[in-house]
């Protein structure tokens, strides 16, 4: 009783919360970094160290925050140091070790990825559908050994592109392919923790529709482009911006995309379909805010530093490049957004219309530049 | 009575201040800076002529669509917003700011009982034991309050988390304009007006930037400006030009660059790794010259101007011709040297022809595979070249040094097109035993002069017919048919053989006669190499697999020599590249304005979404023994609600406790 008045359980303070999993979490992690320092500092500049220690901080606390966090880390960890001892740094070895042939190569893991997260797609419809508990938890598990898949899959990748040569290897976040990877993991992530925020299963199906259209992209590209190789980047790409600018850029595309199908979901309910089985309007729409406030969040973050980089790269920190210009274009869509919520105090249809038709934009800013304008991105393209 | 023009004056203050203003603002400049996506800007004008035609040409420059983010009107548009979000802080910062400080410690139970999120509970024991667990309830929920004794005995404790969101706001409005300003200052608004007013024209005639007149340059004092300087190697620089719509400024600077050197570096596949300056920037302020090396994602910042690798081009290599003959007797090739953008003569008269060399690269990365499946290998030096005759008809050449491997042997090739719309035609010539051109160009000789023909012709005859004793008119009759057929081969190729089947034979034995044909040509060049390798002393060829393949392919790449157009063959045989570095070289003070802005907008955004602002509202009232709680947020969403609810329940409990 007194308890009431010394703190509120749900309020207390963020560090009080911790238990010792998530200490021994962040002590993991530290470990992991110090290793790599101890190994490869000197192949590292100033602000790599910077980042490599940063990261530390950074995922410690998303571990602490979002608790399942810290048990697929560790999983990415061990499966991805798996796969790379399995090379024995032997590229040739990919299609001969049996381990790296059907599982932990980068194309067969981001292959398995690719699978799990169709399946999960269909799990989450039949939960949707049938209103069943039990097909919702395989969505959710699906959803889960994709992102793992995914990422074991982009680190086995990273390694890889040493093995091609030294010289060539880089972070595989430098061409459409990656980035591509990249987005269906953020967005499935960004979605799985509100999932567990609103206790919620429904909207996996809506959500997952987008992650899927970007699975069949990547197939497209993989085998009717056979655009999934390793290339080695440009002299522009070879900046220690790439780390951070282009992972904000996702963590903004994937809110949106998200707040989008949320959007979806919205207008489904107030149609009447699925109405009983999705969450209560209020719910859906403080979830397409915070998505949207998320996503808003990171895009200005990530657009900031693509101009500082642009800065360092091109000369000025705005050329009025097509990208640039998109960039502005979806930030201010979603200021506006923004304004009429936050400001104007509007709820519903509208703000779900406008978030869908954002996320066209924001499509259009992501892909569209690259296929049919020009422009110093012009590295991303198709 | 009130003053019209003030009521205007506020009228407009209301409508720039408004949020619809703005948003309206925000929509009109996405849309403008669309057009800037789509229509490719600062292209060459005549570009643009060709594209639109001249009608939709003006129209599009009279709007200054080529440039749009320079435009007046765009800058304008942006000055509005700066504008609109400025006046709409200067309204609501006050109320923020109030909001921040006060504690609304004046709230009435009456105010408070028409809150919807209110409740009311009974206590038991004295009122100063509620207020010492309601003060505990809140601190524990880091809620500051303030105490306030009512008029009827009761207290109020006016109690707020979270006010610093309101700063949010502040934050990102005042970003914005920061942000803004910072953009206007390097969007070389100053120029514009300086423009505007005569003070400056833009440069549009092709002349050194010596000659560049002074309203045409800009001083070293000038404040922000981004323009390019290409340096070959060895050479200085003290200018930078900067584009404007279809012409330019000279921006003087106040230091020289001087380009030591330029490196390509590439990967194992061919593509570039990096582009490398060494520079020195000499200054009289500077003891000795400042050395430095600037590539991409490396620049180098001197007195405010940062100078950044941005292309590269030909620095006008010297280069070393072999002038191949490609009409008449003559085989021996005549030398020739000279550089990159230079351009010499041969021949005179009507049928001089000048030879611009364009451009030279060390480097061509090319896949040969004939499936295209191959990898791709750097196949060495290349020349491209104009030829241009006395009318200013051009054609242009791109020549390579070594010989090319196709489909396993070694070719030298030529491409060769009359207009720079079209693809390369290439031009195939079979590298001879020493990988030269010489049996190439002697067999020529014998074969394409068509005073060689009767001789040839004999020495055939002589060995056709030998050991078979023929009559003199058979013998005289062969050699004229074949020096007819050498002489029609000598005119234009295997076209010119064709059309003398077409006269000479009937319709049924063409075919046959055609291989005939083929075959005498053939033996015929076989023995014509053999003749030339003799007056060039140089050892017979034994008649090989690999000497019938040369003279096939040296047959058919002369029946091409036609359409080649030129009546030589430029080998280029030596060469000393010099390169060129191109640079952008930016001042830009507005920089720090805007990144300083960003950080402001940054922590702003995350302010307004992260701290949630909500007051709490206890009334103790001694006499009925009642608490009333009463909570309220300026976002009535989720998150509030399930605290409201969650508070309540504490409450109840606290107080049935
Ligand atoms: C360049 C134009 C503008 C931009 C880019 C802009 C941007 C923003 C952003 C990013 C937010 C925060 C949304 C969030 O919580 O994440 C915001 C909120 C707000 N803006 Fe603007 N804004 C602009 C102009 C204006 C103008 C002209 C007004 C004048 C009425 C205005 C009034 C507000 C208000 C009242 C809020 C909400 C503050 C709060 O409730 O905490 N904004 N704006």
């Amino acid at each position: 009783m007194e308890s009431i008045l010394t703190n509120d359980v749900s309020q207390s303070s963020f560090f009080k919360r911790l238990t010792w999993g998530d200490w021994l979490f962040a002590l993991a992690l530290l470990a992991g970094a110090m290793f790599a320092y101890s190994r490869y500092a000197d192949f590292m500049d100033v602000y790599e160290k910077g980042f490599l220690f940063s990261a530390v901080a950074v995922f410690s606390w998303l571990g602490w925050f979002f608790k399942p966090m810290r048990l697929l880390i560790v999983g990415i960890a061990l499966l991805s140091l798996f796969g790379i001892n399995q090379y024995q740094s032997e590229l040739a070895r990919a299609n001969q070790a049996f381990f790296l042939k059907y599982l932990f190569s980068s194309q067969s893991a981001i292959m398995w990825m690719n699978v799990l997260f169709v399946l999960a797609t269909v799990a989450y419809w039949l939960a949707l559908l049938a209103r069943s508990e039990f097909a919702g938890k395989v969505a959710t598990a699906l959803t889960w050994s994709a992102v793992l898949m995914g990422f074991v899959g982009l680190m086995v990748r990273w390694y890889e592109s040493y093995l091609i040569a030294p010289d060539v290897g880089h972070i595989p976040i430098s061409n459409l392919y990656e980035v591509f990877v990249l987005f269906c993991l953020i967005t499935a992530l960004i979605y799985l923790y509100y999932e567990g925020f609103y206790k919620t299963r429904q909207l996996g199906a809506f959500v997952m529709l987008v992650v899927s259209a970007a699975v069949i992209f990547i197939l497209w590209y993989t085998f009717g482009r056979e655009a999934n190789g390793i290339q080695p980047l440009v002299p522009a790409l070879q900046s220690y911006w790439m780390k951070i600018h282009v992972p904000a850029n996702f963590i903004g595309y994937g809110s949106f995309s998200l707040a989008a199908m949320v959007g979806v979901a919205w207008l489904c309910a107030e149609r009447g379909i699925f109405a009983s089985r999705l969450p209560k309007p209020e719910v859906l729409d403080d979830f397409m805010y915070k998505s949207v406030a998320v996503g808003f969040a990171f895009f200005t973050i990530a657009t900031i530093l693509g101009a500082m980089w642009a800065a360092e790269a091109w000369g000025g920190y705005w050329s009025w490049d097509s990208k640039e210009v998109w960039a502005l274009i979806v930030w201010l869509n979603y200021a506006a957004w923004l304004h009429l919520r936050l400001v104007k105090g509007l709820r519903g249809a509208i703000l779900a219309w406008w978030a869908i038709i954002g996320l066209l934009v924001t499509s259009f800013a992501f892909i569209g530049v690259n296929m049919f304008l020009s422009g110093l991105h012009s590295y991303g393209g198709l | 009575m009130k003053n019209p023009n003030l009521s205007t004056a506020r009228a407009f203050y209301e409508l720039f201040s408004s949020m619809r203003f703005a948003i309206s603002l925000l929509s009109i400049l996405g849309i403008a800076s669309i057009i800037g996506t789509v229509l490719k800007q600062n292209e060459p004008y005549n570009n643009y002529v060709a594209q639109f035609g001249k009608f939709w040409f003006d129209m599009f420059e009279m709007l200054g669509l080529y440039d749009v983010y320079h435009t007046a009107w765009f800058l304008a548009l942006l000055a509005f917003l700066v504008a609109s979000t400025g006046l709409c802080i200067y309204r609501n910062t006050p109320i923020m700011l109030h909001e921040l400080k006060t504690f609304r410690e004046h709230a009435t139970e009456k105010s408070l009982r028409a809150f919807n999120h209110q409740n009311e509970y009974a206590f038991d024991g004295s009122a100063d034991d509620a207020l010492k667990r309601l003060t505990a309830f809140l601190a524990a929920r880091d809620f500051r309050y303030r105490p306030v004794a009512q008029a009827d005995g009761a207290t109020l404790l006016a109690a707020k988390a979270g006010s610093y969101q309101r700063l949010g706001y502040i934050f990102t409005h005042v970003a914005i304009v920061v942000i803004c300003i910072g953009g206007l200052m390097d969007g070389n608004v100053p120029l514009k007006i300086e423009e505007l007013l005569g003070y400056k024209a833009v440069e549009t005639r092709d002349i050194l930037a010596t000659e560049v007149p002074p309203q045409s340059r800009l001083s070293p004092a000038n404040l922000s400006f981004r323009g390019n300087m290409t340096l070959a190697e060895g050479t200085t620089g003290n200018v930078a030009f900067v584009r404007i719509r279809d012409g330019y400024l000279v921006q003087e600077l106040p230091f020289t660059v001087t380009l030591k050197q330029f490196r390509i570096e590439h990967y194992a596949t061919g593509q570039p790794k990096s582009f490398e300056s060494d520079v020195e920037i000499r200054d009289p302020e500077l003891k000795e010259p400042l050395k430095a090396t600037i590539s991409v994602n490396h620049p180098l910042t001197y007195k405010g101007i940062a100078i950044y690798q941005s292309d590269f081009q030909d620095g006008g290599s010297r280069l070393e011709f072999n002038i191949w003959p490609l009409r008449g007797a003559a085989h021996e090739p005549g030398k020739m040297q000279s550089n990159v953008f230079k351009d010499f003569t041969l021949g005179e008269g009507d049928d001089a022809l000048k030879i611009e060399l364009d451009d030279f690269r060390m480097f061509n990365i090319l896949n040969l595979s004939a499936d295209g499946k191959g990898k791709s290998h750097n196949v060495g030096p290349s020349v491209t070249f104009k030829v241009r005759d006395t009318q200013g008809q051009a054609r242009e050449y791109l020549n390579y040094m070594q010989p090319l491997t196709l489909d396993g042997r070694a070719y030298f090739v030529s491409g060769m097109r009359a207009a720079q719309n079209e693809d390369f035609k290439y031009l195939r010539i079979p590298a001879d035993g020493e990988n030269s051109l010489g049996d190439y160009m002697r067999l020529r000789g014998v074969l394409l002069d068509p005073a060689m023909a009767p001789v040839l012709a004999k020495r055939m005859s002589g060995r056709m017919l030998e050991g078979q004793n023929a009559n003199p008119e058979m013998i005289a009759k062969f050699e004229s048919s074949m020096t007819h057929l050498l002489e029609a081969f000598a005119r234009d190729g295997y076209t010119e053989v064709a059309n003398l089947l077409e006269k000479s034979v009937p319709e049924a034995e063409r075919d046959k006669a055609a291989e005939a044909y083929f075959k005498i040509i053939n033996s015929a060049a076989f023995e014509g190499l053999a003749m030339s390798r003799e007056q060039a002393g140089l050892p017979a060829l034994e008649p090989d697999a690999r000497a019938q393949r040369f003279v096939a392919d040296a047959l058919n790449s002369m029946s091409d020599l036609s359409f080649y157009g030129t009546p030589f063959y430029l080998e280029l045989n030596g060469f000393e590249q010099r390169q060129a570095s191109g640079f952008q070289l930016t001042r830009s003070p507005g920089k720090n304005l805007v990144y300083g802005g960003s950080v402001l907008l940054v922590l702003g955004i995350f302010a307004m979404i992260y701290l949630r602002e909500r007051r709490i509202w206890l009334l103790i009232k001694p006499e009925s023994q009642r608490v009333l709680f009463a909570m309220s947020s300026n976002r009535k969403n989720r998150d509030f609600e399930n605290e409201y609810a969650r508070y309540d329940a504490q409450l109840q409990a606290l107080f049935k406790g």
